[in-house]
């Protein structure tokens, strides 16, 4: 019998694939000269210059400092949840861990990040360095996180028994049936993520602490610099580079990425509507590429042949049990020692301060609550008519996608100038950076709840004449309500974690501050007071998840009993 | 020496509410070399528990699993397994798929590939190896589902109700194929053993169908199937074992044990009120006694589906069945003829009669002085002799037919029963 080999892709190599290889270069030289920097030159040398030329390298540094932190994210993010979803000892306290970080906001981590790296690198500018893409990583980790270990506790039960009696090995089974039933999620978060980055760019490029001023060459730093300075040109020029990077990672990277996981789905039937990139199937079809993805398998093949030869079958058992207990002991060990020296920490606040801390806490409970509002007050009657609108949808996904990428602490120092004269100015302008930051995330759930309405609900309501108020109350809430508490939820925790940068702004080369939690965290940050830095970032956590367990999970769990389909 | 055997194998669940639920319960087995074996039972009755014992996926609270004499823990290595769900990686093509189990054994690339395009060519996939399951039809993607269990040349196959999910031509043209690899012995596996709920398909297929009951799980008996294949669907014989295996599977229970005292009744059928009255109609219409596999046939409805419903139908004393056949009682004919406030009024009587479930809900209600009750109440009450699941799914059919006999009212949104003379709260303006 005669069978046909797989055919091999001809070896043909296209303008396609020379442009690739000199990206690759590029790429490698950019990273190179960058390393080369940031062992010699120490930051106190540094100057950051409002120069437009300048630009092109510090988008580069700015751009490569997300990438470094997201690779940090994606490997942490992968083990954490991987841990968490197999060992049933430690999960839930690791998802107790992640609910508690996911709420800290950013600055809260910067003394103990940058004074730690500092220490450990204490030549060029390494430590800092270090510390800024640490500073991103944090922001963007923890629902990463928490979507692989959603994804990987909940794997089908059939593909999971498949898997077994299959006998793959564990790491075949992470390899081929774990990791890949987690990408749609990952990627998804991911976006997000790095959203999330560009939005606390500033505060990550640029910080002081005590007496030590910190800034790293970036497109964080630029903008900011030009913001103290009242440079109206130069934030401009800042402000466009950043869209134009926005929207050419989202064209060259997340669009194809998102196109690329559709074929991770675990949906056996082909749908109409599937997302598609040219930039995808240009790659799809490159010589280079395919080679390449070829010798990664091989790769991949040697290691999972190595762990899956019989023996290691036969034997699935722990061979050291003990090692679990010293691991946990370890694991409590730290737990304990960190608990007995925030216990310190925390009593070393004075009474007196911790009135402060209450009465900021619910003035920027009344911002965060204006904001999220506001937000819902005009996402949902616009969100609605795109979503129940096809013909609206089309011309307005993209357009919106767009305004969403753009982040809102860039636009931030352009609102202040108008708004910085005015009484209350900074006060107005926090609730509007949150607004600004947040929305997106309600509008698009609410986008998709109205899409979600079945359409022989739309005829029903046509039939039955309902219009108006009453068309509301019967057919569009009832659906759309899941959808929108689940979008207000992430908004509310991005409004306070927007509080510490939009309460708190150096701007025209003064300190301007409105009373609130994220004014006391920026500025005890700033001072290096560690004490009050840590009692408000507990304040806001508690705070946080609160009201998340108490209004918004109650709320959800009302919309989704009553008035799910 | 049997290749599988289980020896008193018992599987006990521990629910969630801390109940136990016994699902399978001295399960002795085994299967030979040559032997295609079909285990065949009412849903509920542990069918896919049975296999995933055997396959090592579950592990049995009493009794063992032997394959070839050793006893087995962890995953059976002797075993592969066809899903009902075909349960394929999305994410891997019909080739990676296929090639799954082989990569797991360590087989180096080249074998490994002309191994697995070798069963595709056999099972009749030939041209579709770069294909994702989701450009497949449900029939081929069931067939990348078997050349992906076979292509690991096991010595036992388990097979999960394949042919459940797929169409009526899909699934004949399906089975046959399989069938003809068996016995024209082209593939290495030495025996065989199927879950299904379609005697048809048992019979057509099998050398030995094994009967279960459920409640727990039990084999109530083992029939020989001494047809030479290819079997004749039409043949005096064939349906005449169809008939038999139909009759003890509607056939009392074996008393192994004394039963426990059934206090809430015996679990109602799932089936809701508009199917019992069609299905009684439908009954009361024949002339004579019928055959309930050829009702069953007429209807176009699979065995496993009109079950319940005559299970329904024979506790309201509606039909009666015996040996295999079926006639409306009294009754039955009174109902079948009345109009809808008759027909309430008949149900009436025969739920109070005959459903003791019922009776204590509407007791309750007498006894409480508001005659309201939330139905957790009644929900924990069946729990403690069945599942969380199952104790819903009791309470909901209870409603159901509690209310078309207006013997009680539910109010969803309180998601209360009670007696109808009062006026519920919300309704008072």
């Amino acid at each position: 019998m005669i069978y046909r080999t797989i055919p091999i892709r001809r070896v043909k190599i296209s303008i396609i694939d020379v442009g690739i290889i000199l990206l690759l270069f590029a790429f490698i030289y950019g990273i190179i000269s960058t390393a080369k920097e940031w062992r010699e030159i120490p930051t106190y040398t540094l100057n950051i210059s409002l120069s437009p030329k300048n630009l092109p390298v510090y988008a580069w540094f700015s751009i490569l400092r997300q990438f470094l932190a997201y690779i940090l994210s994606l490997a942490f993010s992968i083990t954490y949840g991987y841990i968490a979803s197999h060992n049933k000892t430690l999960e839930p306290f690791m998802i107790a861990l992640l609910d508690i970080l996911q709420s800290v906001p950013v600055l809260s981590f910067m003394p103990g990040v940058i004074l730690g790296l500092i220490a450990i690198f204490p030549y060029g500018r390494i430590g800092v360095e270090l510390g800024s893409i640490v500073l991103i990583f944090t922001g963007q980790v923890w629902n990463m996180a928490f979507s692989v270990y959603g994804s990987m506790s909940s794997l089908p039960r059939d593909l999971r028994e498949a898997s077994e009696v299959f006998n793959l090995s564990p790491f075949q089974k992470f390899l081929y049936v774990e990791l890949p039933y987690s990408t749609i999620g990952l990627v998804l978060n991911s976006m997000m993520s790095v959203a999330g980055g560009w939005f606390f760019l500033m505060a990550c490029e640029m910080f002081t602490l005590g007496d030590r001023d910190f800034r790293l060459p970036g497109l964080g730093s630029y903008l900011q610099l030009a913001a103290i300075k009242g440079d109206t040109k130069a934030i401009l020029m800042g402000l466009a580079t950043m869209i134009a990077i926005i929207v050419l990672i989202d064209q060259l990277i997340w669009r194809p990425l998102i196109a690329w996981a559709q074929k991770f789905k675990v949906e056996l039937t082909a749908r109409n509507n599937v997302p598609t990139s040219t930039i995808l199937m240009i790659l799809q079809r490159s010589t280079i590429l395919t080679r390449i993805n070829q010798v990664i398998d091989t790769f991949m093949e040697r290691i999972t042949n190595r762990f899956s030869k019989k023996e290691y079958i036969e034997r699935r058992v722990n061979p050291f049990p003990i090692l679990k207990f010293i691991f946990l002991g370890l694991f409590l060990i730290i737990i304990g020692y960190a608990s007995v020296r925030l216990i310190f920490l925390i009593s070393s606040v004075p009474v007196s301060m911790w009135g402060e801390i209450i009465i900021s806490d619910l003035l920027t409970l009344l911002r965060v609550t204006i904001a999220v509002v506001l937000s819902i007050a005009w996402t949902l009657p616009v969100g609605v008519t795109i979503g129940m609108n096809p013909k609206i949808s089309t011309v307005m996904q993209p357009i919106v996608q767009i305004l969403a990428s753009i982040p809102a602490t860039a636009v931030f120092p352009i609102i202040l100038m108008w708004l910085i004269n005015l009484r209350g100015g900074l006060s107005v302008a926090s609730i509007l950076l949150m607004l600004l930051g947040t929305q997106w995330y309600i509008l698009f759930n609410v986008i998709a709840g109205a899409m979600s309405i079945p359409s022989d609900l739309k005829e029903a309501a046509e039939v039955f004449q309902l219009k108006g108020m009453e068309r509301w109350r019967r057919l569009i809430i009832p659906a759309v309500l899941p959808y929108l508490v689940t979008g207000a939820i992430t908004a509310t925790g991005g409004a306070w974690n927007a509080s510490i940068v939009s309460e708190y702004v150096h701007f025209g080369g003064r300190i301007i501050m409105v009373r609130g939690l994220g004014a006391l965290i920026s500025n005890s940050a700033d001072k290096g007071d560690i004490g009050v830095l840590t009692a408000s970032t507990i304040m806001m956590i508690i705070t946080v998840t609160l009201i998340n367990r108490f209004f918004w999970r109650r709320l959800y769990w009302l919309a989704e009993e009553h008035y799910s389909l | 020496m049997a290749i599988i055997e289980t020896k008193n194998l018992t599987i006990i669940f521990d629910m969630p509410n801390n109940t136990r639920i016994t699902v399978v319960e001295d399960i002795n087995l085994s299967l030979e070399e040559g032997e295609f074996v079909a285990i065949l039972g009412p849903s509920g009755a542990g069918k896919s528990t049975i296999v995933r014992a055997i396959a090592g996926l579950i592990k049995p609270t009493h009794g063992e699993v032997l394959y070839r004499g050793k006893l087995v823990e962890g995953v059976n290595p002797g075993v592969s397994m066809v899903f009902q769900t075909a349960a394929l990686f999305p994410w891997l093509t019909v080739l990676e798929n296929v090639e799954i189990g082989l990569k797991a054994k360590g087989v180096p690339l080249k074998e490994r590939r002309e191994r697995a395009l070798k069963m595709i060519d056999l099972i009749g996939l030939d041209g579709f190896e770069s294909a994702y399951p989701k450009e497949l039809s449900g029939g081929m993607r069931q067939r990348v589902g078997f050349a992906r269990a076979l292509v690991v040349e096991p010595e036992v196959l388990l097979m999960d109700e394949p042919f459940s999910g797929l169409d009526v031509l899909t699934s004949e043209n399906l089975r046959n194929d399989l069938l003809e690899l068996w016995i024209e012995k082209r593939i290495p596996t030495k025996t065989i053993l199927l879950i299904t709920h379609s005697i048809e398909e048992a019979v057509y297929l099998a050398d030995r169908v094994v009967v279960l009951d459920k409640n727990p799980g039990r084999i109530k008996q083992e029939i020989y199937v001494n047809i030479p294949y290819w079997r004749d669907r039409e043949s005096e014989e064939f349906l005449r074992l169809v008939d038999r295996i139909y009759s003890i599977m509607m056939g009392k229970p074996i008393a192994t044990k004394p039963s426990r005292p059934e206090r809430y009744g015996i679990p109602l059928p799932h089936v809701r009120v508009g199917a019992i009255a069609g299905f009684v109609e439908l009954v009361a219409e024949l002339e004579r006694k019928e055959d309930i596999y050829k009702i069953a046939e007429d209807l176009s409805m699979d065995l496993a589906d009109i079950q319940p419903v005559i299970e329904a139908a024979e506790l309201l004393k509606f039909v009666d069945t015996t040996g295999g056949d079926i006639s409306v009682t009294e009754i039955g004919k009174v109902f079948a003829e009345a109009d809808v406030l008759e027909k309430k009024e008949i149900f009436r009587k025969q739920i109070l009669a005959n459903v003791p479930f019922i009776q204590q809900i509407i007791q309750v209600l007498k006894n409480k002085s508001n005659h309201r009750m939330p139905i957790e109440f009644f929900i924990e009450l069946l729990e403690t002799k069945f599942s969380t699941s199952e104790a819903q799914a009791q309470m909901e059919i209870a409603i159901d037919w509690g209310r078309y006999a207006e013997l009680f009212v539910y109010d969803e949104d309180s998601k209360e029963v009670y007696l109808e003379e009062e006026i519920p709260e919300s309704e008072k303006v």
